[in-house]
């Protein structure tokens, strides 16, 4: 039963590395234009460096 | 900005001058653009480039769900001018008024649900896994740990995620009333408890779980209420943003745009032909005729002079105007009707959704039944924590998560499938009312018609008499002198060359042919008797007046969807401020029996209260400042995109799209959503019938409460998404 020890804390750090990755997304502001996302990956602008900001 | 005499003119120009550098530094330097036609990665590419290239234009970011840009520019930049850029680049683009659309930049309510989701869903998969072990046959301290591990999870998501229902029950308690929300506070308040209490005694039954995937089920439903209801929001408020309430200002002799915010009475403002009046004024300059069809409902332009006085809302024809302001913003008259809606919504009869009337019959009972549950162990048992647990399995198991689920479920599906046909749902409840409508009321003028004539006696007319009066009526944007040239025109007729054509603002257009006098205008200017009918007479030298007669133009569908209405056994009525021949032609070409005419704002809502008093259910269309009223006092509204903002925040629907033929299908969209709601609380009652015996008699454990809880809210989504398609 000791591998309980690990397994569940090692369980609950993943899921919430999960929910803090969401939850920085959410405070990003990353689902104000979830099309217009969706589809700027196919231009190829900013495809050999990132946008200045 | 007072009206004071001063002696040296200086002194009166200098507060002007103060007062005009004012304004102009109140400038927003943040341009909202709607760009309705923007579709694809190339399109945001092109629009975001051709915008960064424009001089003093910081940045530019397009959102395509919102088929929006907003740029950061320089404050001398103007939207206008962007507009115009983009135009040239083959992109439709309008203005949107940032001040109304700052309110919905952020969904700061719709971003806290989905956070508390977030932190519901991830707790109860934690704790779902931990109680899965338990199950399947953890024991002794193994089973003390995982419960333990559970409670550490659970109070805290709880208390965050939670707060929504408890902030709601509160206030429904504290009002002395019972929601949906009551029994879901105490169910997650007692699971939490009775496991908390059982944990620390090695108990073998916690529920945790339960308190979890319930609080997760119902934000969830929450979450799907507020979205639906946002974009709705959002919607109407681009439609309102669209109208950039801008004046020309005319002060010191020149010309000044400002925001009709910004005005104050007093201030001369200039309107030009097309413009609509931003205030309440009395004309001090110019001659024109006015469209007051938003206001009246009558379809004739009637003449504006010198010291006549003009109303917000009003729309100016022929000649610009110059107007001194006497009631601005809230005083105008488009702002006083408010007071009418105000009357009528206070004799709305209050309507109680399906949700909340399944609540006002499942709160108490809900309570009374684990209550007896509670009791009838406690004297059985004698066991205060066997009483206790068995309490608590029937409030968790009957709890209303499918019954949270039901409504939202089918509202969001239905909602989303009028929106992509052009109508946007505004008010919560009103697919309901929608589905119970029995009677429709059209609105006339701007509603049924376009609001733009068109030539009925065009076959009549002379192909010489049309061809001097296309001549005259080429140069003005009167709409009945457009309504001359395209027929005209579809009739192949060109127009002749006259001398000295010039508008004669309020009046009509002369001109002169081979040294003989040409006019074309009102009745009374040539030397007619005007009938009943919208007409304009042409004179040519000493000969007869002729006729030109029009008729309003029917809006697209308007045809079909008196129809569809009629055949679904609706009775159509219509109902118009405009005269009495007019109405009756449009009722008799619409084949609707029941017509009204001459109706003032106040008529409207009278005959329609009338109505309802008589035990219909009445859908009102409307559009104008006379139909506000109207639209208010129905059991259910509708108004189209162009109407009156006033007319459009009054009614519960608004149409996107200039058609009318939505409608019909609309009152069947609606009525099988009500359906769907109301095969959503048989499915989760027969739930309740199944499970809730099991809890009574104490068999009921946490694995089977976690079953009977997503099975019911999984076929009531799945119930609900039916509907789509």
């Amino acid at each position: 039963m000791n591998i309980l020890s690990y397994l569940i804390p090692i369980s609950l750090i993943l899921g919430g590395v999960g929910l803090g990755f969401f939850i920085y997304t959410l405070k990003t502001n990353q689902y104000d234009d979830p099309e217009g996302d969706a589809r700027r990956i196919l231009s190829d602008a900013y495809d050999d460096k990132p946008k200045p900001d | 900005m007072s009206t004071s005499i001063s002696a040296c003119p200086a002194c009166s120009a200098a507060p002007a001058a103060e007062d005009l550098a004012d304004r102009a530094a109140q400038k927003d330097a943040r341009l909202a653009l709607s760009l309705p036609s923007i579709h694809c990665a190339a399109c945001i590419a092109a629009v975001e480039r051709r915008l960064a290239a424009e001089p003093g234009v910081k940045s530019a970011r397009v959102n395509l769900t919102l088929k929006r840009a907003t740029i950061e520019a320089e404050p001398e930049v103007t939207a206008r001018q962007l507009v115009e850029v983009l135009d040239g680049i083959g992109y439709e683009a309008h203005e949107l008024d940032a001040g109304t659309l700052s309110a919905t930049q952020t969904d700061r309510a719709g971003r806290e649900l989905l956070m508390r989701l977030a932190v519901a869903g991830f707790a109860s998969m934690n704790v779902m896994l931990l109680s899965v072990s338990v199950w399947s046959g953890a024991e002794d301290a193994t089973r003390d740990m995982f419960h333990w591990i559970s409670a550490a999870i659970t109070l805290p998501t709880i208390a965050f995620s939670g707060q929504p229902f408890f902030r709601s029950a509160w206030g429904a308690l504290r009002a002395g009333r019972l929601n949906m929300d009551v029994p879901i506070v105490l169910a997650i308040v007692l699971a939490v408890v009775t496991s908390l209490w059982e944990t620390s005694l090695s108990g073998e039954h916690a529920y945790f779980d339960a308190a979890l995937t319930l609080t997760f089920f119902l934000l969830a439903g929450r979450y799907l209420d507020h979205r639906t209801r946002a974009v709705a929001r959002s919607a109407a408020e681009e439609l309102a943003a669209l109208e950039v309430p801008r004046v020309t200002l005319l002060l010191d002799g020149q010309e000044r745009e400002i925001p009709a915010a910004e005005l104050v009475i007093g201030d001369i403002i200039l309107v030009r032909p097309g413009g609509r009046m931003p205030v309440d004024g009395e004309i001090i300059e110019g001659q024109s005729e006015l469209d007051r069809s938003l206001l009246t409902g009558e379809s004739l332009p009637v003449f504006a002079g010198v010291g006549q006085a003009v109303s917000a809302g009003e729309v100016n024809l022929t000649g610009p105007l110059k107007i001194r302001a006497s009631a601005v913003g809230e005083e105008t008259s488009l702002h006083r009707m408010a007071d009418l809606v105000a009357i009528a919504e206070s004799g709305r009869s209050k309507y109680t959704s399906l949700a909340d009337a399944a609540a006002k019959l499942y709160a108490p009972g809900v309570h009374i039944l684990s209550a007896l549950a509670f009791f009838g162990w406690l004297l059985y048992a004698g066991d205060m924590r066997v009483a206790l647990n068995i309490a608590a399995a029937v409030l968790i198991i009957t709890c209303p998560c499918a019954l949270g689920l039901a409504v939202p479920a089918v509202t969001t599906a239905a909602s989303g499938k009028l929106f992509r046909k052009g109508m946007l749902i505004k008010h919560e409840t009103a697919l309901e009312r929608l589905a119970s409508v029995d009677t429709v009321v059209f609105d006339k003028t701007g509603t049924l018609t376009e609001g733009t004539p068109e030539l009925t006696n065009g076959a009549d007319v002379p192909a010489e008499d049309m061809a001097l009066a296309m001549a005259l009526a080429e140069g003005s944007s009167h709409p009945l002198a457009r309504a001359i040239c395209a027929a005209g025109k579809a009739a192949g007729v060109q127009p002749l060359t006259l001398d000295a054509v010039q508008e004669v603002p309020g009046f009509g257009a002369e001109g002169r042919l081979a040294g003989e006098p040409v006019r074309l205008g009102r009745a009374a200017w040539v030397g007619a008797t005007a009938g009943d009918v919208t007409s304009t007479w042409l004179k040519h030298g000493a000969a007869a007046p002729v006729a030109f007669e029009f008729s309003d133009s029917l809006r697209a569908g308007a045809e079909e969807a008196v129809r569809a209405l009629k055949a679904a056994g609706k009775d159509v009525v219509l109902m118009s401020g405009d005269t009495r021949p007019a109405v009756e032609a449009m009722a008799a070409r619409l084949g609707i029996a029941t017509w009204v005419a001459e109706a003032l704002p106040s008529d409207k809502a009278e005959q329609i209260t009338a109505l309802a008093e008589a035990g219909h259910k009445v859908l009102m269309v409307g559009d104008g400042l006379n139909d506000t009223a109207a639209l208010t006092a129905a059991h259910v509204s509708i108004s189209p995109a162009s109407a009156l903002d006033a007319a459009r925040v009054a009614s519960d629907i608004v149409l996107l799209g200039g058609n009318l033929a939505p409608i019909a299908e609309a009152t069947q969209t609606a009525q099988s959503a009500v359906k769907r709601i109301k095969e959503n609380f048989r499915i989760a009652t027969v739930y309740n019938i199944i499970a809730v015996p099991l809890a009574v008699a104490g068999f009921a454990t946490p694995l089977i409460a976690a079953l009977a809880m997503s099975s019911s809210s999984i076929t009531v989504s799945l119930n609900a998404m039916r509907l789509r398609g």
